[in-house]
């Protein structure tokens, strides 16, 4: 009864994905890192970036988690978005990420 | 004492001279609880007033300073940092204890870390270590640095360089550290000379009383020598006076010594370079790159945002000249939504004037913002990778086809002079066929073009040069062009700012260098000794 109710509501949100390459001449390093979560946290979404297609994957809104990924340059960032407002959070930190995070 | 020669890695440019002094943390004595909770509790409240003495020292700065501080606020509001702590300080541990640990954790993983900005980071996260640490035991740990001296440690934390007032002197010499590191950057911006990766130095014995910083060679001599230390002391007040001379020149207009009057013209990358500048120290500017205003995540900037930037320029320039050069999208400059993905070799790709005429629709916006800007002030419009003449052509037709319908409208604007670029190698072997009502040499591509030899591979670093005598070939045969012509020709490229080239560049017959706002002071100098 419970597993059902938890696979139902995790089935509300299918999980969006999307990639983009880090453009921004020294990949997801403090500012960035600090402008990305800041970025994920304004969503009620849940977001999480990964270096391959298939994870590990890490919370976009903790910036010590985000910096412990150490995504360099020209790396591929993968996002993973579940939540009510996920189409507008992933939109958002893809915009992000093609904008060379406003330093390029 | 004999003398102690160390090479290093340069990290921010300068000499300077002074006493030692070793930068040692003090290690503050806390009496922990024998409580879990009351542990805590105690590494909460220190984190939180961490959290507020950097946010209250960020009020106080801008700009980079309060990027890096930024920085480790985020880092701090992020429990995830402390959890580890948490974690041991339940077992029994002390909170002070308990949160070097897990710091300390962390650090030795940035320390590993692949990419030299990361490990750069390690000096961040020992700031924050050590700060949190002195509001544990409720003493000032971190570590003041006495003004003008030559402060020698393993590494620096940003906090403890804020300490101190960088205007009257000093430098710093580090056995670790990194030229990425949030300190380099603080004393490039600071001007205070930076050496780094000297190896280890003596933490026991006698301090040097002395030490000769060369931050431009990346050199650090401890108790120097008589005889060195007045080479140095005479290379140093050849320095000063150098910039002392080159100050006191910016704001006249640049002659060689044989009399000729060069024009000396700004790069700038949108109007906030030009916050705080005089115009009197330029002849007007000569390359105004209009990517940034593309670089927004709010998608392209419409007719009336592009206008309003490109009227506060001329309205700075106040009526000296002023060359905009359209969108120069593509090669190393990707803007979503708009560059093409994926090409195989960018830099050959659809860039700059080619992804403009494909894009006729986003051209057309941009250049009916010049139009209307034209008519405050001189605008000259030039157009980037230009290869063939009728890539002028089509675009000086849509210029004029948008002319004509803003004044349809009934919209003030006014036919801005268009030149291009000459950094493709045919267009500066055939400079002369093109209808161009100026030519603006892009000393960047056109090196690397010609060399064939990318600027960003420092693998072929020494294959890309613009002193090259094809380069300066190119460059001349431009010249003689617009010579041919009578239309002027400028240069705008890093070349024009590498004052070992300015003899070389004049001796083509350029009589126009544009370049980024800090070079201008030195290259007025250089020019100063061209023909003498």
């Amino acid at each position: 009864m419970h597993d059902a109710n938890a696979n139902r509501a995790a089935q509300t949100f299918v999980p969006l994905t999307a990639s983009a390459v880090l453009v921004n001449p020294v990949g997801l390093h403090a500012r960035p890192s600090v402008k990305l979560t800041q970025c994920a946290k304004g969503f009620a979404a849940k977001i999480e970036i990964a270096l391959a297609v298939d994870g590990p994957w890490t919370d976009a809104k903790s910036p010590v988690k985000v910096m412990r990924v150490k995504a360099p340059q020209g790396a591929t960032l993968y996002f993973r978005v579940a939540g009510p407002d996920g189409k507008a959070a992933l939109a958002a930190v893809l915009a992000l990420v093609h904008d060379g995070f406003g330093e390029a | 004492m004999a003398e102690i020669h160390l090479i290093g890695r340069a990290a921010s440019p300068g000499l300077a001279i002074g006493p030692v002094t070793r930068l040692t943390v003090a290690v503050a004595r806390r009496t922990a609880s024998e409580d879990p909770l009351q542990e805590a509790a105690a590494l909460r409240v220190a984190i939180e007033g961490a959290r507020a003495e950097l946010a209250e020292q960020i009020k106080a700065n801008q700009g980079e300073v309060a990027d890096i501080l930024e920085f480790q606020v985020a880092m701090l509001e992020d429990d995830t940092l402390a959890d580890a702590a948490y974690g041991v300080i339940s077992e029994g541990v002390a909170a002070d204890h308990a949160w070097r640990l897990a710091l300390d954790v962390e650090i030795a993983d940035y320390r590993a870390a692949e990419d030299e900005y990361f490990r750069a980071r390690a000096a961040d996260l020992v700031d924050i270590r050590d700060r949190v640490l002195a509001h544990l035991s409720g003493v000032d740990t971190v570590a003041r640095i006495t003004s003008g001296s030559i402060v020698t440690a393993d590494d620096i934390t940003p906090s403890a360089f804020l300490t101190a007032d960088w205007s009257h002197g000093g430098a710093i010499a580090l056995a670790g550290g990194s030229p990425s590191s949030h300190v380099a950057m603080l004393a490039r911006a600071r001007g205070a000379p930076m050496v780094v990766g000297l190896g280890p130095l003596s933490e026991t014995g006698p301090l040097p009383s002395l030490a000769l910083v060369d931050g431009d060679a990346g050199v650090v001599v401890f108790d120097p020598e008589p005889e060195t230390r007045r080479l140095f002391e005479r290379r140093l007040a050849a320095a000063s006076a150098a910039e002392a001379a080159a100050d006191a020149g910016r704001l006249k207009p640049a002659f060689t010594a044989d009399g000729r009057r060069i024009a000396v013209l700004l790069n700038v990358a949108g109007p906030e370079d030009l916050a705080g500048l005089d115009p009197a120290i330029c002849d007007g500017i000569g390359l105004v790159r209009t990517e940034f205003l593309f670089e927004t995540s709010r998608g392209l900037p419409d007719e009336d945002t592009q206008y309003a930037v490109y009227r506060r320029i001329l309205d700075w320039a106040d009526g000296r000249p002023v060359t905009i050069r359209t969108l120069d999208a593509g090669g190393d400059k990707p803007i979503a939504g708009l560059t093409v993905d994926g090409e195989s070799n960018p830099f050959l790709g659809l860039r700059g004037i080619r992804l403009s005429l494909a894009r006729p629709e986003v051209f057309r916006v941009q250049l009916r913002a010049l139009l209307r800007a034209a008519v405050h002030g001189t605008l000259k419009v030039m157009l980037p990778m230009i290869a063939v003449p009728s890539e002028l052509d089509r675009a000086s037709a849509m210029l004029d086809a948008e002319f004509t319908a803003l004044r349809t409208e009934g919209v003030a604007c006014a036919r801005p002079l268009l030149g291009i670029m000459v950094e493709v190698p045919a267009a500066a072997l055939r400079a002369e066929d093109f209808r161009a009502a100026f030519y603006s040499i892009g000393s960047n591509d056109l090196t690397q073009y010609t060399m064939a030899a990318a600027r960003d591979s420092g693998a072929v670093a020494d294959l890309n040069d613009a002193g090259n005598p094809a380069v300066v070939a190119l460059i001349a045969r431009t010249v003689e062009a617009g010579r041919k012509r009578g239309v002027e020709v400028s240069l705008c490229g890093d070349a024009a700012a590498d004052t070992r080239l300015s003899t070389a560049l004049l001796a083509t017959g350029l009589t126009t260098l544009s370049v980024s706002p800090i070079a201008v002071a030195r290259l007025k100098a250089a020019i100063a000794k061209v023909g003498s």
